[in-house]
Parts: C-alpha cells; structure tokens; sequence
C-alpha cells in the first residue's frame, strides 16, 4: 500500500493546488490544524472554502495568510475566545467573497454531494436576506403539493478535498472517524479526503464491526499523514483540550495584519511542531 | 414553602438560566446552539426539574450529546418537528423580532462584522419555541428595523412554518411575542430594574400592560443546584464562562 500514508503532513499540502475548492468540518469534527499551517507554508492561493457548516481559527488563519478568495459558511468564529479577526478585516476591505448561508443548507448542499444528485430541497430561509443574497439557490413549489408551498433548493456541492483531522488511520488508508459521522457526509461529497491522524496503527479497521462503524473507508481517502496532536490548538475529541492560553495569544497577535504576520513567522512558517509538542 | 433569596445574592446569569428553565417546562427535546453558555445551562437545569424526561442536547458537549448522526440530525429533528425549543440570539433583533447575526452597514462589506447567521435561517421557521436571548439590553441591540435579516420573525401565510419566536429573555425583563400583531410585549421585569429602563434601552415599540409584574426569582434549592451542579455540567462545554460566573463551584471541583 505505497502511496496512501505519506511521510509528512508537507507533502499531503502538496496535494492541493491553488484555486481548489476544499471543505472543512466545525471544529468538533477534528480540524486538521497542521496540515492548514503546511498549507499556509506552501504559499496555497485563490481557494474555494466550503465550511461545514462554520469554522473558526483554521479559517482565520487561511485568510489571514491570503489562501482564500471565497467563503461559503454560516459563520465564522473562534468561539468563547470571540469573533475571527483576519475574517472580520478580509470582510471590511473587501478581500474576502463571502457566500453567506445557514447550516442546515451547507450540510444539504453537502448531501447532494454526496448522493451524487443535483440538489436538495430544504424548509426555512424564505424571506430572509440570506437567501436574497445567494443567487445560486432557487424557490420552487413544492411539485407534490396541491397548495402554494414554496420550498428552496440547494445546488450540489461538490469539493475537490475534504480536510479532516482524526484519531488513527491503518496503513491501508482507512480511518477512524468515531461519533462524528458528518465526516462521511464531507468525504462522499468530496472528490478525495486529505487526512491527518494522531497516530497510525496496524492492522485493518474495516475488519472488526466494533471499529468498521465508525470508520472512513480508504476508497475515500487521497492521502494520510501522521500529526500527533496535529488539532492543536484545538481541542481534540477527548484527546487534548483547546489550548487557552495559544488561543488568548492568537487573538491579541491577530488584531492587526502586523501581528498576524509575527504569529505565522513564529508558528506556522517557524518550527510549530516544536511549539505544539510542548 | 419555598425559600427565596434575596435579589442581590443571585447573579445575573444565574436568574437567566432559571427563566430559561421556567420557560422550557413540558417540552420533550430541547438544544442549545453554538456560544450559548446560559441558555445550555437553561436546558440542563430545565431536564433536572423534569426529572430526567426531558431529552436536552448541547452543542458541541461529549456528556450531553445525543445526535450520532453528525451535526445534521440537529436539523433533521427541526424539520421531523420532534425539536420544542432552540434558543437564538441577535447582534440586534428589531421589533418585528427579525434577527441579524451578520453585521452592520451595507451588505456584504459591513462596518461591523458578525460571525454570521448559522442555522437561524432555518431553526426560527421549525422551532415552535424559539427563545430569544441576550446578554446585553441596549438600543443598538433592540433597534427599529435590523441591518440584515438574517432569519425574520414572522413569515406569509404560504411560507411553511410551524415555529418562530416565543419569548424574549434579558438581563432586565422578559417579553412575549404576538405572531399576528408582528409586536413584542413585555411580560415581566427582573427585581431590581423598571418599566421605564426597559422602554429607555428598547429601540422599538412594544406593548405594556397596566400592570406589570416582577419576575419570580429561583428559589434556594433551585439556585443551589445551578451553582452545585448544573455549573459543573455547563463548565464541559464552556469553561471560561464556568470560571467566571461560578468561581466556587470551579475551584471546588
């Protein structure tokens, strides 16, 4: 099996190229944090991100480093330690192309991905400007009602990579996925999912039920890379918690471009592996 | 009979969470959404008094968590009608109860930035009790008409919707909503605070009755049990909210 695991989460960065479109799960789906910063270290420009249905610091740090040319999320936030600041600037200036939605429709447009249909029916968003901002969703009646029952529809979206972080892969490129089945979702709809894990194991997950469940097969999967602790800063599952103080860090140094710019020197294009393992 | 404490022994958050409670009782399955400290804390407080019938789901708790089919099942049950109340909030929220979570000034490079609207374009529609919560009662708050509607409070008859807003809870009052006349009223105000106050920091005009009562605070029992256990269980999810509004409990545990 040659191929699927790669030596270093470098080399899974060098998968993508400039102007894909790629999706990435919120952030208790497992952020694969270190392959964003190898991405950042690659120089990745005019990327499509699709966010499952949000995101947080990865996508701060995506923007802030000028990798993205348009979003499409329901919203964008670092959570308890507050708003996004490079989202928040990138918005301002008009760097930024936003598609603002809501969650239930990014994970609908996900599905008919994944179903491999045009589109997806969804209630709501009728009247509000959300869906009067996206030219790209249509209202239709309802064909199976004999009353006025207008009803939006969600074109398929279709991602090039899907990015995830998760807790072990087998050398076969199958990987454990758990509780968090929105990977499946992300995975089908995508042309290939790039994988980082905390550790490889041996042996084949899809050959006990206990863990075949839960797992993401390798058909999948386009690439798997080990990063231990490779969310970090972000808590992990049960793992490992966020790490509050990086984060308090983070958001001060991230208040202007000149901070940011000190924050990738010193994290990202800088030994961050050193940084994260402490 | 029950023992009350006085006003200024119970904090702020602590009262909300006990309206919150008040306000979900008989509902089966509730949920609290993203950055939502007090109203999940409302939630577990609300599944305690029932005494455990009440399904509660906390989004993005491993302990309180019930969905196994990814964050979507969340929008599943909206949509199955099996979901009686969510909770939403506004960086400003008009009197015709249209929420905005994107931002100020023109669309889509605003002035001020928000996170945006997450699954409030949807929820508001599909939720027969939405609660509608903020921390902060101010007139840039509660405004006239929103900036951006990002999920509006009331919809034409054809547009299918089986929910909407309920209630609306702040640090000083409680209003109701009346869906046909498209208008807050106020239901009650918190000890402490005034008709008068509520009237100055609300940018709208909403209905007041003759008489309006103070809103009934959480009795000793119902407070020591935010304090002793519901901090602990809300402190998974929300640490530094934990740390902050329940000191003593954190540094107990």
């Amino acid at each position: 099996m040659t191929g699927i695991v790669h030596d270093s989460v470098d080399s899974l960065a060098a998968l993508i190229p400039d102007g894909a479109k790629i999706v990435v799960p919120a952030d208790y789906t497992g952020i694969a944090m270190e392959l964003t910063r190898a991405m950042v270290r690659r120089g990745v420009r005019d990327l499509y991100l699709v966010c499952l249905p949000v995101t947080g610091l990865q996508g701060d740090i995506l923007i802030g480093a000028g990798a993205v040319k348009t979003i499409e999320t329901s919203a964008v936030t670092l959570g308890e330690f507050g708003g996004a600041p490079r989202f928040q600037a990138a918005i301002g200036d008009g760097s930024l192309k936003i598609k603002d939605a809501t969650c239930p429709a990014i994970h609908a447009g996900i599905q008919a991905g994944q179903k491999g249909i045009p589109y997806m029916p969804l209630r709501g968003m009728i009247g509000s400007d959300v869906l009067a901002n996206r030219d790209d969703w249509k209202v239709a009646q309802n064909p199976f009602s004999d009353e006025e029952d207008p009803i939006v529809l969600l074109p398929a979206i279709r991602p090039d990579f899907a990015l995830i972080h998760a807790k072990k892969a087998d050398r076969h490129g199958n990987v454990y996925i758990g509780i968090r089945r929105e990977v499946m979702a992300l995975a089908g709809a995508s042309r290939q999912t790039l994988v980082t894990v905390e550790e490889i194991v041996d042996g084949n997950l899809l050959r006990d039920d206990e863990t075949a469940a839960g797992t993401l097969p390798a058909l999948y999967v386009g690439g798997v890379a080990e990063a231990r602790k490779g969310a970090w800063p972000l808590a992990f599952w049960d793992e490992y918690p966020a790490d509050e103080a990086h984060m308090t860090s983070y958001v001060a140094a991230a208040r202007s471009a000149e901070g940011f710019q000190d924050y990738l020197d010193q994290f990202v294009t800088g030994d961050s592996r050193a940084a994260a393992a402490e | 009979m029950s023992d009350f404490p006085a006003p200024d022994e119970i904090r702020t958050e602590e009262l909300l969470i006990a309206i919150i409670a008040r306000l979900l009782e008989g509902c089966r399955l509730v949920s609290s959404g993203a950055s939502s400290p007090i109203p999940g804390g409302g939630c577990l407080l609300a599944r305690h008094q029932s005494g455990g019938a009440m399904h509660v789901n906390v989004l993005g708790s491993r302990a309180n968590n019930l969905m196994t089919n990814g964050g979507v099942e969340l929008f599943d049950w909206a949509a199955q009608g099996r979901l009686d109340a969510f909770f939403l909030g506004g960086g400003q929220i008009d009197g015709q109860a249209n929420i905005n979570l994107v931002g100020i000034g023109d669309y889509p490079q605003a002035k001020i930035r928000w996170p945006g609207s997450f699954g409030s374009a949807y929820l508001y529609y599909l939720v027969p009790r939405v609660i509608l919560f903020r921390e902060e009662h101010t007139r840039r708050v509660f405004v006239e008409k929103v900036d951006f509607i990002s999920t509006p409070g009331t919809s034409d008859p054809e547009v299918y919707r089986t929910g909407g807003p309920y209630a609306m809870v702040s640090p000083i009052c409680q209003m109701g909503f009346d869906k046909d006349r498209r208008k807050f009223h106020l239901v009650s105000v918190h000890p402490g605070h005034t008709v008068e106050e509520v009237l100055d920091n609300t940018g709208f005009d909403i209905d007041v009755p003759e008489h309006v009562p103070e809103t009934i605070l959480p009795d000793r029992a119902t407070l020591d049990i935010i304090r002793q256990q519901i901090s602990l269980e809300i402190a998974e999810c929300y640490p530094r909210f934990a740390a902050k509004v329940f000191p003593e409990a954190m540094n107990a545990a």
